[in-house]
């Protein structure tokens, strides 16, 4: 078990150190990083000074290391735009974002499972069919579109809801409907599929022949097994919905990490885009460590991995 | 597949092949919009007529003759730039997807047949590209290098092969010792051949699959990127800038948001449906 969470660790530091290369080497894609800071306005000697007081002047894996290494103890230096840390910046931005994911995330749950359930138990019923295709119309919404779609109705028709903004629980509730949308459909594929293999199994037919309760069957017995791919997956999701969440904070102006990720791009304020991307995929990392690491608690087979 | 109970089986495979001819219809339908549709459109989608701002659609008051679906905030004519939008949209799509085809099924045919380091190599890289968050990634690209089409398929291409590099994989672990690879080998083939002639069309319909789900998602991803005002640049009229250009009038006349949003997600439901559906007639295939 321990061998195993070292062997994880080990492979997610990895692959972390690789995510920071690339975005290291994203953020020098543009060319002159110096004269896209400065402007079109700017003259040949602005450039420069620019280029001296960023450290732009050096050489690119001098710029690289440090980086790298002043990152490993949590500082990702000065934004551009925002004159301030970035890591002030992202400390402030993170809950707003981890907040609207676990509310997303605890929606998504609260829909997808049941219905799962529903449909596995009625498998091959018009009901079940009903049930992909609702996953199927909800897989094809444009997350964006359906954003917009609820400021009309809830926001200005129904008037129940702010449009846009950051401040009161209300504002996570529209960007919360809409961000476990992009998750339901996948969760209530699993959750239905889980439970269709879990009915099938022996011990399910084990504990019809003992005369249980057909209720009891689904939830006691067969639930408790669908639920291992289910719970691990969610905090894969997780991990998912958080850098997805970027489309949905900047149309509601939720100021979360994804939009000062939307900001910092529209800016050219490239030490915090690579700070964004390294912070959404180390928590991605952390997040499939986690469920790894659940994995085989509730799975003792997988111990041994 | 040990599922023992098959009473209500047809029920399923009938809806299925319902729900796989409407998704090739609906493409169909949109396919051929896209490649003739500006010639029976009467006006053309970039000629600004101020005048006429924001008509609304046939089916509403005030609307203009000539303009079935109206006209934009700048008098475009809807219908041109919606038709024109299609070929955007559809293009995006299959470029991507030839794209990141080439790469995620090259990398798991590979990790998947030879295994060992290689494989490692493979799996390394499937689990980085995922801990990439996609959408930020795809911004700050085309936000840093300029807006193009060309950009935005790159850019796509090189970040949604991940599905295709796991199922490949998969799939290609699954047949590499079957017996007609087996033969072949010992028939003398080479490497290549046994890649190429013996693994690729054995797993050509599980990657079918895939891409139908892939097309679907890069043509998600381009609308949500051109509605960020990090896509396709205007004033070409993707179906994402479309609906980003008409945020600003929607809260009064709605349908300019409903036009193009519409539009997508007839498209998108019908390219998933095409997949669920080649989905269900391998799984039947299987089971006989």
């Amino acid at each position: 078990m321990l061998l195993l969470i070292a062997r994880r660790l080990g492979l997610g530091l990895l692959v972390a150190l690789t995510v920071m290369t690339l975005a290291f080497m994203l953020t020098r894609l543009s060319g002159d990083l110096a004269i896209s800071i400065a402007g079109p306005s700017a003259t040949q000697a602005d450039v420069e000074i620019i280029r001296k007081a960023y450290g732009l002047d050096r050489p690119l894996y001098v710029q690289f290391f440090s980086w790298v290494g002043r990152a490993m103890v949590g500082d990702f230096g000065q934004s551009y735009f925002f004159k301030d840390s970035v890591s002030n910046l992202i400390a402030k931005r993170l809950p707003i974002t981890l907040t609207l994911g676990l509310v997303g995330l605890s929606l998504a749950l609260i829909i997808s499972i049941p219905l799962g359930i529903l449909a596995a138990v009625r498998e091959n019923t018009w009901l079940d069919r009903g049930v992909t295709m609702f996953t199927m119309v909800g897989q094809a919404i444009p997350s964006f579109w359906l954003a917009l779609i609820l400021m009309i109705v809830l926001g200005l028709n129904l008037g129940i809801l702010p449009i846009s903004g950051t401040g009161t629980w209300q504002h996570f509730v529209m960007p919360g409907i809409v961000l476990a949308f992009t998750a339901i459909p996948a969760l209530t594929r699993l959750t239905r599929s889980g439970m269709i293999e879990a009915m099938a199994s022996d011990y399910i037919r084990t504990a019809r022949a003992k005369g249980l309760s057909r209720a009891r069957i689904i939830f006691k017995h067969a639930l408790r097994n669908a639920a291992i791919p289910v719970v691990s997956i969610a905090a894969v999701q997780l991990g998912f919905m958080l850098g997805g969440s970027i489309v949905i904070e900047t149309v509601f102006a939720l100021h979360g990490v994804g939009y000062l990720g939307w900001e910092s791009i529209a800016k050219n304020d490239f030490p915090v885009v690579q700070a964004v991307v390294l912070v959404l995929a180390a928590i991605y990392i952390g997040l499939t460590l986690l469920s790894d690491i659940l994995n085989a608690l509730l799975d003792p087979r997988l111990r041994t991995g | 597949m040990s599922e023992p109970i098959a009473i209500h089986a047809p029920l399923t495979s009938r809806v299925g092949v319902a729900g796989f001819t409407v998704g090739i219809v609906i493409v169909g339908i949109i396919a051929v919009a896209a490649i003739i549709g500006n010639q029976l459109v009467p006006h053309d989608p970039f000629t600004q007529d101020l005048g006429n701002r924001l008509k609304p659609p046939f089916w509403m008051e005030g609307t203009q003759a000539g303009h079935l679906l109206g006209t934009d905030q700048l008098g475009r004519d809807y219908l041109a730039r919606l038709v024109y939008g299609a070929r955007i949209s559809l293009l995006i799509g299959i470029m991507t997807v030839i794209t990141s085809g080439l790469i995620g099924i090259t990398l798991g045919v590979l990790g998947g047949f030879f295994g060992g380091r290689i494989d490692d190599a493979v799996l390394f890289a499937i689990t980085t590209r995922l801990s990439i968050p996609v959408v930020l990634v795809a911004l700050a690209v085309v936000g840093l290098m300029g807006s193009g089409l060309g950009l935005v398929v790159a850019t796509l291409g090189l970040l949604l092969w991940d599905r295709f590099a796991v199922v490949a994989r998969a799939t290609t672990m699954q047949i590499r010792s079957l017996d007609y690879v087996n033969a072949a080998r010992c028939a003398g083939a080479s490497t290549s051949h046994l890649l190429v002639r013996e693994i690729l069309p054995n797993i050509a319909s599980h990657l079918a699959v895939v891409a139908t789900l892939e097309m679907a998602l890069a043509i998600l991803l381009e609308a949500a990127l051109s509605f960020l005002g990090l896509g396709v640049p205007p004033p070409l009229p993707s179906w994402g800038l479309m609906i980003a250009e008409g945020k600003d009038y929607m809260f009064f006349s709605a349908w300019v948001i409903m036009i193009p949003g519409v539009a997508l997600f007839v498209l998108v439901l019908g390219i998933n449906l095409v997949g669920d559906g080649l989905r269900n007639l391998l799984g039947s295939e299987r089971s006989r």
